[in-house]
């Protein structure tokens, strides 16, 4: 096959037929139909349902006046605000609470396994019930956590929901942490597990033990799972629909929206499609630095996950 | 171990040997003592909403709204109106269960079936440029799902699929199979292309390789990204809530969630209804997750 081309190249071929060439590479006849055939319900699914929509997505957000409309509303300015602290303090907290995490779960026994069992409870329950039972549970006049307030210090809870932006919000940011964390634990936990034994052996040898051994064999080895675990989580955050709005669903008065829930906001509650694209567009500049870093990292399969 | 150190030699640092294996043991009595104190604080933040929904889905109407932190007279009376459709939003409970189910199941059927075959054509076949569909698969996981949710919306009200369970399996399918084309082009990089190699020269077609060849030997990273689908569709919310208006094509988070419009509240039946949605994941994550781990995991986050 290779010599049959090597004679070709010096040839002066048409361009359609060394455009075809370059698409078939070595396959032949009815095999490159049979390959073509095998991507095309891939090739459909994607036209149909992602490309489609991004251009139409862009094209509804399309006009500048939009974004000067979404800039002069005090909402907005206050979801910016949210979605940053969101993504900011959720995803690193939550990643380095299960980057100590994954390093409590090492320790040997069947007490830490049985642990870790229940402690991934929250990723397995669906984010529906769970959130919805937290709204609850954050009830100021009926929720467990008031009543349990009241039973050990006697005083009144606060309401946790209902009074204050900021209290709203860190019990969003702190639902969002208890649901994701086992996750990224589990991810961590892997990456660990993956470290050869014989590096702490040595490292024990030499004398490191307990922080000195994290940092110099633990972290750096972990350092580029924990990078694009923590990108990659940043990118989900912020398309987090579920948490914002099944515990505060925005409130207290529309202060705890982020840039996923005002857009769906925007577009379905008050009937304007346009400027809840535009909400959610606003996110750009940060994605695609993000979009392209990613797609390096994982495509090159930096990361063995 | 003291008659030993009684030798002339070691004599002298007898005490400090003793003094160090006591730190020592104080050392691990403490870590251990942190050890069970972490492991309290833990089961503590854990259980704490999933012990309200079980409290609450145990308590008639009335203990619910009291100051009570467990319940009185814990019965299962909710359990039963909902698994007999027994309260007006519960009306097509069964129904609505059902809808999940279905959209589960065929969400899995055709991930399955359009990420194998074209990661089969990609990195097996070797199709020159067939980069690009990775890259689009790659692109279609880092965009949220949410962000797609307004025009996707308005594309299938005009393909006439308002309405329509298929709405939902599409958009299911549409972002479950770049995990699942991620998984199965790692995983196929562990079978031997010689292989397929063989069997070509043996005669077989490419339909005859995948069937007979990819599939079989792709086993495991199929039941890990099938399981990966079904949560996936199961658990999804937005997509479901925005598509699924009428409540004989609702599933059955969109039929929780309209519990929130209700005036009345009844609380103990929609955490009833909680549980039974979250008994079916819970259960297959469980069973799965040794299949899932280490490698496999990391899709699921998708929301």
């Amino acid at each position: 096959m290779a010599s049959v081309s090597v004679i070709e190249a010096g040839r002066p071929v048409t361009g359609r037929r060394s455009l075809l060439r370059a698409w078939r590479g070595g396959l032949q006849g009815s095999e490159f139909a049979w390959a073509i055939a095998f991507c095309i319900p891939y090739v459909g699914v994607f036209l149909a349902f992602v490309a489609y929509p991004i251009v139409y997505g862009l094209w509804l957000g399309h006009n500048p006046a939009l974004y000067l409309e979404l800039w002069q509303d005090p909402i907005f300015q206050m979801t910016i605000v949210n979605t940053i602290i969101y993504l900011v303090v959720g995803v690193n907290v939550k990643m380095f609470g299960a980057l100590l995490l994954s390093g409590f779960f090492m320790r040997r026994g069947w007490w830490v396994k049985g642990l870790l069992m229940i402690y991934v409870l929250p990723w397995a329950v669906p984010a529906l019930p769970t959130f919805i039972s937290i709204h609850w549970m954050l009830n100021s006049q009926w929720g467990l956590l008031n009543n349990v307030i009241w039973d050990v210090f006697h005083i009144d809870g606060p309401g946790w929901l209902d009074t204050s932006r900021w209290l709203a919000l860190g019990s969003v940011i702190v639902s969002y942490i208890w649901k994701n964390m086992p996750f990224w634990t589990v991810i961590l936990l892997a990456g660990r597990m993956s470290i050869p034994q014989e590096l702490y052996e040595a490292a024990e040898v030499d004398g490191a033990t307990g922080m000195r051994r994290f940092v110099h064999i633990s972290f750096p080895l972990l350092a580029n799972l924990y990078l694009v675990c923590t990108l990659l989580s940043t990118i989900f955050t912020l398309g987090d629909f579920n948490t914002v709005t099944f515990v505060s669903g925005g409130g207290p008065a529309l202060t705890t929206h982020v840039l996923a829930t005002l857009g769906i906001r925007d577009a379905f509650e008050i009937a304007r499609p346009d400027l809840g694209v535009a909400a959610v567009m606003t996110a750009l500049p940060v994605m695609i630095p993000l979009v392209l870093i990613l797609m390096r990292k994982l495509r090159t399969s930096e990361v063995q996950l | 171990m003291s008659v030993l150190l009684l030798d002339k030699s070691s004599s002298r640092q007898a005490p400090a040997t003793a003094v160090r294996k006591k730190n020592y043991r104080l050392q691990r009595i403490l870590t251990e003592t942190g050890c069970l104190a972490l492991a309290v604080v833990l089961i503590i933040w854990t259980l704490a909403p999933i012990y309200n929904m079980v409290m609450v889905a145990l308590q008639a109407h009335n203990d619910v709204f009291t100051n009570d932190i467990w319940p009185a007279h814990p019965s299962l009376y909710s359990f039963w109106i909902v698994l007999t459709e027994g309260y007006w939003y519960l009306e097509y409970f069964w129904h609505q269960f059902g809808n999940s189910l279905y959209i589960g199941v065929m969400t899995v059927f055709f991930t399955l079936l359009i990420a194998s075959l074209v990661s089969f054509s990609v990195s097996r076949m070797r199709l020159r440029n067939g980069w690009l569909l990775t890259n689009a698969a790659l692109l279609t996981y880092v965009i949220p799902a949410s962000f797609l949710a307004i025009p996707l919306y308005r594309i299938m009200q005009g393909y006439g699929l308002g309405n329509n369970v298929w709405s939902i399996i599409a958009v299911e399918v549409t972002f479950a199979t770049p995990y699942a084309i991620f998984i199965f082009q790692q995983y196929g990089r562990s079978i031997p292309i010689e292989l397929d190699e063989a069997a070509r020269v043996d005669g077989a077609s490419p339909l005859q390789v995948y069937f007979k060849i990819y599939l079989p030997m792709m086993a495991p990273a199929l039941v890990a990204v099938g399981t990966y689908a079904l949560l996936l569709a199961w658990n999804e919310y937005l997509y479901q809530f925005l598509l699924l208006s009428d409540k004989r094509s609702m599933t059955v988070p969109v039929a929780l969630a309209q519990f929130l419009n209700s005036d009345e509240s009844p609380w103990n039946y929609m955490m009833a209804t909680a549980i039974i949605y979250a008994i079916p994941p819970v259960v297959i994550y469980y069973l799965f997750r040794g299949r899932m781990t280490s490698g496999l995991t990391m899709g699921g986050v998708k929301g």
